[in-house]
């Protein structure tokens, strides 16, 4: 059965002066499916996230979302359609108390509809959201600074703060650079959850064994272009894969 | 002081009560509720007693001062939701036309010209700067700052609301106690009310939009709608305190748009200690009853009064309130260095 794709991308690009970030990318994306995105460095993964998340203009192409256009509309109006990210470098409010970080998102519109028209208890809220990501409420994580809280904790915090808006389509941006090991591998099984409870997600990662474990479909792009789509094991045979990535072969365990 | 061979350093500790907290109190004492409440209490008492003592010249000095307060907490409110302002004469201008132009051409009293030109002149200045709140940090301080130069020339060169004359015999406050007392009251409303506005929710989307205004978008919420709710607040306060000013001085002219009354406020801002709204007051009480005793001084007053800032400023580059709150909460006390 074929159900009707969330997201529909169509023939998207965008330049940075001579720079050809995006060149004319489509894909789509079924409810309800978990999308890897890899490409070597600077093949625009991140602009493609910026493109459809409103954060960049593209040149030309569209972005649809449940049937809507929505190319080049303001990140806030994307966001309270129900498409949250996260960011590669993340961007986090580092004088505020963790949970104060989560109140942000539930201070927006879509969240207030979402809950029947009230905000409810706010702290509480973004306390329960933390205490679910692993920030251990007992030992008082939530409260402290998130200037102060390592790597891994500022990334977890960065992906609750996107679930805080009860998305639909969740889009990662590598979100596990710069993790450890055992970071990663109590976050990632957060996102298989996520995924299995029925939110569809876009997962741009460099870390392709993991990557590789979790999505459903992988799609390749090399200098804005898309080279490759199709599951990992298909997608790794590919010979202009394999050329983008000089020759490096994965190992899928 | 330390004898010879045995050498000191002086060691700070916080205070062991969770007076900066935000929402677990700690008070177990009387000690420690007046630690808390004194502060806030005294200063407020202090304000409500000075017009008592101060009569005359000095009594306008501090409704004077008060006013800049006013327009020290509105910058510091812009400054506190990422808007870098150099325009609150903008503000203040707004508010004195639209007072004196309803007191001049319409006959309407005080009681009627305040509210109205505060909230109109509000919406206005909101309005005539809502296109610009896209611009970010030296950009919209340009725009701020260009703008009432504009108005200005406008009246001047035009002949609209006096023109360059301005327009004289506006009706006065009819008792002397109603203004000083109003300007301390306002100033005060204004200082707590802005604290609480930045601790609430509402104001801690305001202050993130100044740390990521990015992160905030994609939280969903339309930071500038946000910003231009955040222009309005500012608007409302530099305005009251123009439509004020008009009726205490019966005149309005274009002289309300001038420089200083964007410059002096986030002076005073900057030497109170901006982003805590209590540095903007304190500044204001400082820097314009300095200005006003140094006037013996005759035409070096300004000269005087821009050392008295620089010395200031170097010496004390955190704000006087921020120097104060960290005594405050701090013990002193000198330990051996073995």
């Amino acid at each position: 059965m074929k159900t009707e794709p969330i997201l529909k991308v169509e023939k998207i690009g965008k330049h940075f002066g001579g720079v050809q970030a995006v060149l004319g990318v489509s894909f789509e994306l079924r409810q309800g499916e978990f999308l890897g995105v890899i490409g070597p460095n600077g093949s625009g993964k991140t602009t493609l996230v910026n493109l459809i998340t409103g954060f960049v203009k593209p040149d030309s192409g569209k972005v649809i979302y449940r049937g809507k256009d929505i190319t080049g509309k303001m990140p806030y109006i994307i966001a309270g359609l129900g498409i949250a990210r996260t960011f590669q470098m993340v961007r986090l409010f580092y004088n505020l108390p963790a949970f104060k970080n989560i109140i942000i998102p539930l201070c927006s519109p879509r969240v207030k509809k979402l809950r029947g028209g009230q905000y409810g208890e706010r702290d509480e809220t973004a306390v329960d959201l933390l205490d679910d990501m692993g920030f251990e409420r007992d030992s008082f994580v939530p409260y402290k600074l998130a200037g102060s809280l390592p790597h891994g904790y500022l990334k977890r915090l960065d992906l609750t703060r996107a679930l805080a808006l009860r998305p639909e389509l969740l889009i990662l941006d590598e979100i596990f650079s710069g993790m450890s090991m055992s970071e990663v591998a109590s976050t990632l099984p957060l996102i298989e959850k996520f995924n299995r409870e029925g939110l569809s997600i876009i997962m741009i990662e460099h870390r392709l064994k993991e990557l590789f474990r979790v999505v459903d479909r992988v799609m390749v792009l090399d200098f804005g272009q898309k080279i490759a789509e199709g599951s990992p094991q298909e997608v790794m045979n590919t010979e202009e894969v394999k050329k983008a990535y000089l020759g490096s072969e994965v190992e899928i365990s | 002081m330390a004898e010879a061979g045995l050498r000191y350093r002086k060691e700070r500790l916080d205070r062991g009560i969770k007076a900066r907290s935000d929402t677990i109190y700690v008070i177990s004492s009387y000690r420690e509720m007046l630690y808390l409440v004194l502060p806030r209490v005294l200063p407020v008492i202090g304000l409500l007693v000075l017009p008592l003592v101060l009569r005359g010249y000095w009594g306008k000095v501090l409704v004077y001062a008060c006013m800049f307060g006013l327009l020290a907490l509105s910058w510091d409110f812009l400054a506190a939701c990422g808007m870098f302002s150099l325009g609150q004469a903008l503000f203040f201008g707004v508010g004195s036309f639209f007072a004196g132009a309803l007191n001049h051409y319409l006959h309407w009293p005080p009681i009627l010209t305040l509210p109205i030109a505060t909230l109109a002149g509000g919406v206005f200045c909101a309005a005539l700067l809502a296109p610009v709140v896209r611009l970010k940090g030296i950009y919209f301080a340009m725009i701020t700052l260009v703008v009432p130069l504009l108005f200005t020339r406008l009246v001047v060169a035009t002949g609209v609301w006096g023109g360059s004359h301005g327009l004289s015999n506006l009706a006065p406050f009819t008792n002397e106690w109603i203004p000083i007392y109003l300007a301390v009251v306002a100033m005060l409303v204004v200082l707590f009310g802005f604290r609480r506005i930045m601790n609430e929710d509402y104001g801690l989307v305001l202050g993130a939009i100044r740390d990521d205004d990015r992160a905030v978008m994609s939280a969903g919420i339309n930071i500038y709608w946000r910003k231009i709710q955040a222009l309005f607040i500012a608007a409302v306060v530099g305005c009251f305190a123009g439509a004020f000013m008009t009726h205490q001085y019966q005149f309005v002219g274009p002289s309300v748009f001038a420089l200083d009354y964007s410059i002096l406020p986030l002076t005073a801002a900057a030497l109170g200690g901006a982003g805590t709204f209590a540095g903007a007051v304190l500044g204001s009480l400082a820097l314009v009853p300095l200005s006003e005793a140094m006037r013996a001084l005759g035409g070096l007053r300004i000269t005087f009064y821009c050392i008295v800032l620089i010395i200031c400023i170097i010496g004390l580059p955190e704000g006087i309130f921020h120097f104060i709150q960290r005594k405050y909460q701090q013990f002193e006390r000198l330990t051996e260095i073995g």
